[in-house]
Parts: structure tokens; C-alpha cells; sequence
């Protein structure tokens, strides 16, 4: 089983307080941590355990600048045989179309059985990247999957349906999987894991080799004209209980107790 | 006169809310700039469900075919390719859900339509540029979009974000069209649903719920948590990822994935409350919501807000119940 990964770095945002530039068109990051996108680091770790089931090779590949390597060498490091980086020159501003472009060229000539993205990614939650990677390939494709059985030359996946719910889905392989947070336990990789990967050597590729015309990446290829980012409207909003440590937990226990949450 | 499609979706027999969610922005949109409300019924035997659309929209188009009979990418596709083609609607609009979400990116490659997955709200601006506001960075951050001019537009809408009224004062038509001949399927087929199996709790029926996220930290907090919900008389649920971390069962968390709840009183603890967690909860009686961010979106919708570590309110809590 060859299995093809796609994987994102993106901020680490879950404890953070955002602000947005002046212009509005970013988030400042500068004070952020940047990681393997969640949905991206569960889909590695599936990869690495069919491999380790099956045999075969894991290839991870991004689209991103120098920094982004990290993501790579961590996919390395859990276990993955070959990283690839598309260099973002030129794909600046691209939405999910252009970058799904660049990795098509990227990859369309490699021997794979499956091919895995994240649902989505933490920071603008498109969805959409893995699917039309799909359609590019004209290959099948289950999307938001949270289990996988492998039978011969198909596949049986679980996909994640509204209220504990799920859909027994069968593909033949080659497939595209897009896949869910919570199909696995991601193995946590050391520093020393790391630097250990660092020995794989990472394949570089750009816009100049992958043959793309300009207009389709990019902000050219685009189709959205202009994005303008603010934090949310506070809404009605919730009182907010104040004081000591002491005097915040009297104050709440006493609304526990209004509310009737007592034995 | 321009057309907005809006895919029906349905699933068991009934028509999910999403659907009337789609057709309220839709009519709002067709009574703005003039645009006729089509719904897209695809499905196998199951037409009379058709019926109950024909007051919230002018014409219900009904496909019928044996490879419709439950979701299916394969066939979906082709048939809102063909249906797409054929009427060549101003707007596709299809439910940002677990079907929608295995649609829209190929239909957008397939047939080259611009496409914003995840709309919260959008409105139709000069020279019929869509602007759509979504929500990035788990509901942070928002972001307002003005896309590039275009003919045609494919959009998927999130759940929770119109209300759901299947009476919209329209009186439709329902129209038939034949199925297309299912060529170039790529053999992608659908076996069956699972429902959740037994369950330890039901948290759909707690009258108190603590619920717990992220702030928890590491599994060996659970029995604090555990231990502050038995001093209040509470049940413990989750959000996502705690159940993705398999500190408490799948049938713990709450939210569009897992269970939807509506408590006397939700203590939200360590919930950035991301929208797939608020649609869970939100019409819970009290919330009280605990959270380092001052910002994080659980705030907006909690009655009660404590800017601090869960982790150190907790324990002071669970003394002065465990106490008396």
C-alpha cells in the first residue's frame, strides 16, 4: 500500500487571542506557535499504520515556505518515507482550487493506492482540497472518515454523519480519503525523532517545474476577489463573573445553586 | 429569471432541517433580486416528501432513481452535474453537513464554479457578486469575502444559521425530471448506516451537564471533572477533541457529530465553543461557561462567563458542594 498524505501548517490558535492586522487581511502570527494541522497529523499516523500492516511507502507533501518543512520532518518522524515540499511562490493567495492544482502536478506521476488530506484544516476550514484532488484524479473518494478496513483491492470506510451517526462506505482503490479527527491515536514524536528524521532528505518542487499557467493559481486563479478579517461582534454576551479566584467560585456556585444543581 | 437550486437533503424518510434552513436564506435572497426558488428533491421512493417542500419554495424538481435511494457521491454527482447543466442556476446551494461536504469540492472541480464552503450569512452585491461571511480559526476570527464576478455560484451554508420554517407562504410546483444514465460511475457504494450503539449515560436527557474540552489538559484531570459534576448532581459530557483523545466515550460529546442537548443548566469548562459544539447546546437553559480566552466564542452565548484556568475554578467549586 503506497499512500500519499497531504499536510498543512498552521497556527496553533486554541488558546490563543487573535488579532487581526491593520489591512484586515491576515491574522497577526507572530507571537503563535505553528503545527501539523489536527485533521493532517491524524492522517499521517493511519498512513504509517497501514504501512506498518501492509508494507509500502508514505509519501507527505505541502505546500508551503521554508518553515513549513517542519510538518514534514514531524511526518517523517512518525514514520513516513518521503516528503515533498511545493515552495508557495506563486501560490500566495491561491484558494483550495489552486493549491489543489499544485499538488496534482506534484504527485500525478507517483505510484499511489490511496491518498489522504484532512477534512479540513483549523484555520480557514475550507474542506475542500481532498476532494477536488479527487476529481482532478478522477479517482473515488470518501470524505470526513473515521475508520478504514482494507480488503484486497477495495476498501470499506466508516464516514462521520450528524448525530452519532455513520455511513458504511465501499471504494475501489485506487481512493482519496479525507479524514476525520478521532480515527486514531496520532503517535507523539520526539525531538530526538525529529532530528533524527532530518537525515531524509526533502524533495523540493515549485511553480517553475509543475508546468501550472499562471492564471490558475494564485490570486489570478482564484475566486475570491477580497477577503476582509475582523474579530466577532461581542454579541449579547455573557456576564462575566469577577473578583479572586475565591470570590468567582462563591458567586458561581451560588448560581449552581439557583439553578437547581444540588444532590 | 434567474434561479437559486437548493439541494434537498434528506436521510431515514425525513427531511433534514438543513433543508429549510437553505430555502429561508434562498427566498430571502429570490424576494431581494428577483430569482425563482427551485428545490432539488434526489431520491428513490420516497417522493411524497417532496410535497412537504411545496411551501417553502417555487418548484421542487424530483429525480427518482434506484442509485438514489441513500447518499452516494457517485451518482449525486452526475445527476447535479447534468441538473446544473441543463438549468444553469445563478446559485447551487447545498448544506454544509457530512453529505454536503462530500459534494460540493468535486462539483465545484468538475463543473469549474466558484465555490465558499462553510457560509454562515452572504448576500448578492453589485454586478451579482456574492459577499458571504464566514467563520475561521474555530469561530475567532470572521471573515468577510466579495468574490470575483460570475454566472453561476456554488455554496454550502452551515447548519444553524437561518431558521428552519417549512412554511414560507410559497405554493410550488412539483416537477419530475429523468435520471441520467449513470455512466462513468467510480464504483463508490453505499453499504449501510450505523446508528451509536449502547450507551453508558444519556447526556440528551441529564438535567445538568458539565461538560468539558481541551482545557481539560490530560486524561488524568477526567476524575476531577468527574468528581466536581457527582458533588453538583451533574452529568459529565465533552466537546470533540476529548472524545477524539478517547478520555470519555464518543455518546459523551456534545455538538452537531455527537448529541445536541438542551439542559437546565450547561457548565461549559475549557469549551472554546466552536459553532459545531454551540449548535449542540446553545438552547440550554443556563450556560456558565469557563475559559482562558476572554474572547473565545463560548462567551457569546453563555449566560455566565469565568475568564480562568478550569482547572483552578474546578476544585474550589467541588469543595463548596462536596462541603455540605
Amino acid at each position: 500500500m503506497n499512500i500519499v498524505v497531504c499536510v498543512k501548517q498552521v497556527p496553533e490558535v486554541t488558546d490563543a487571542e487573535l488579532e487581526v492586522t491593520k489591512k484586515g487581511t491576515q491574522i497577526i502570527t507572530e507571537d503563535l506557535e505553528f503545527d501539523i494541522n489536527e485533521w493532517d497529523n491524524y492522517a499521517v499516523e493511519e498512513a504509517v499504520r497501514i504501512k506498518e500492516t501492509f508494507g509500502g511507502k508514505v509519501t507527505v507533501i505541502t505546500v508551503g515556505d521554508e518553515d513549513s518543512e517542519d510538518v514534514l520532518r514531524q511526518a517523517l518522524a512518525m514514520g513516513a518515507d518521503e516528503a515533498i515540499r511545493v515552495d508557495e511562490g506563486g501560490f500566495e493567495l491561491s484558494d483550495a482550487r489552486g493549491i489543489a492544482k499544485g499538488i496534482f502536478q506534484a504527485i500525478r506521476d507517483l505510484p499511489f493506492d490511496m491518498l489522504f488530506t484532512g477534512a479540513q484544516s483549523s484555520d480557514d476550514g475550507w474542506g475542500q482540497v481532498g476532494l477536488m484532488l479527487a476529481e482532478l484524479l478522477d479517482l473515488p473518494y470518501a470524505s470526513l472518515v473515521v475508520g478504514i478496513h482494507i480488503a484486497d483491492d477495495k476498501l470499506v470506510v466508516l464516514r462521520e454523519l450528524e448525530s452519532n451517526t455513520q455511513e458504511k462506505v465501499e471504494l475501489p482503490l485506487p481512493a482519496v480519503l479525507t479524514i476525520q479527527t478521532g480515527l486514531n491515536s496520532p503517535r507523539y514524536v520526539s525531538i530526538m525523532g525529529i532530528q533524527k528524521a532530518r537525515r531524509i532528505g526533502i524533495k523540493e518542487t515549485g511553480f517553475d517545474e509543475l508546468g501550472l499557467p499562471e492564471e490558475e493559481i494564485g490570486p489570478k486563479g482564484s475566486s475570491v476577489d477580497s477577503q476582509s478579517l475582523s474579530l466577532p461582534p461581542a454579541g449579547k454576551g455573557a456576564e462575566i463573573l469577577t473578583g479572586t479566584i475565591e470570590e468567582i467560585s462563591e458567586k458561581a456556585a451560588q448560581i449552581i445553586r439557583d439553578k437547581g444543581g444540588v444532590i | 429569471m434567474g434561479e437559486i437550486l437548493v439541494l434537498v437533503e434528506q436521510r431515514g424518510g425525513e427531511l433534514r432541517d438543513i433543508t429549510f434552513e437553505m430555502l429561508t436564506l434562498a427566498n430571502r435572497l429570490g424576494r431581494e433580486h428577483g430569482l425563482a426558488v427551485t428545490a432539488l428533491f434526489l431520491g428513490h421512493g420516497a417522493s411524497d416528501l417532496a410535497y412537504k417542500l411545496t411551501s417553502a419554495c417555487d418548484i421542487v424538481l424530483v429525480m427518482e432513481d434506484p442509485e438514489l435511494a441513500n447518499y452516494n457521491a457517485d451518482p449525486y454527482l452526475i445527476a447535479l452535474d447534468e441538473v446544473i447543466k441543463d438549468r444553469m442556476p445563478f446559485l447551487t446551494m447545498v448544506g454544509h453537513t457530512s453529505m454536503g461536504m462530500d459534494i460540493v469540492p468535486a462539483l465545484a472541480a468538475r463543473l469549474s464554479l466558484p465555490l465558499v464552503t462553510d457560509c454562515a450569512e452572504m448576500s448578492i452585491a453589485d454586478e451579482g457578486r456574492l459577499e458571504v461571511l464566514r467563520q475561521i480559526y474555530g469561530g475567532k476570527i470572521n471573515a468577510k469575502l466579495t468574490m470575483k464576478p460570475s454566472d453561476r455560484y456554488l455554496i454550502s451554508l452551515r447548519m444553524g444559521s437561518f431558521d428552519a420554517e417549512a412554511e414560507q407562504g410559497k405554493s410550488g410546483s412539483v416537477e419530475t425530471v429523468p435520471a441520467p444514465s449513470w455512466t462513468n460511475l467510480r464504483g463508490r457504494k453505499f453499504l449501510t448506516y450505523l446508528e451509536a450503539g449502547l450507551e453508558d449515560v444519556d447526556i440528551g436527557s441529564a438535567d445538568i451537564l458539565v461538560s468539558i474540552g481541551r482545557g481539560v489538559g490530560k486524561p488524568e484531570n477526567i476524575p476531577l471533572a468527574q468528581e466536581f459534576a457527582d458533588s453538583i448532581g451533574a452529568t459529565l459530557a465533552c466537546s470533540r477533541p476529548v472524545a477524539d483523545e478517547q478520555w470519555l466515550p464518543k455518546s459523551r460529546q456534545v455538538g452537531t457529530s455527537g448529541k445536541t442537548v438542551r439542559p437546565r443548566l450547561y457548565i461549559a469548562l475549557g469549551i472554546s465553543g466552536a459553532y459545531q459544539h454551540q449548535v449542540g447546546m446553545k438552547n440550554s437553559d443556563t450556560i456558565i461557561a469557563v475559559n482562558t480566552d476572554p474572547k473565545a466564542p463560548i462567551f457569546n452565548i453563555a449566560h455566565y462567563g469565568i475568564v480562568a484556568d478550569m482547572l483552578e475554578v474546578m476544585p474550589q467549586l467541588t469543595d463548596k458542594f462536596a462541603k455540605r
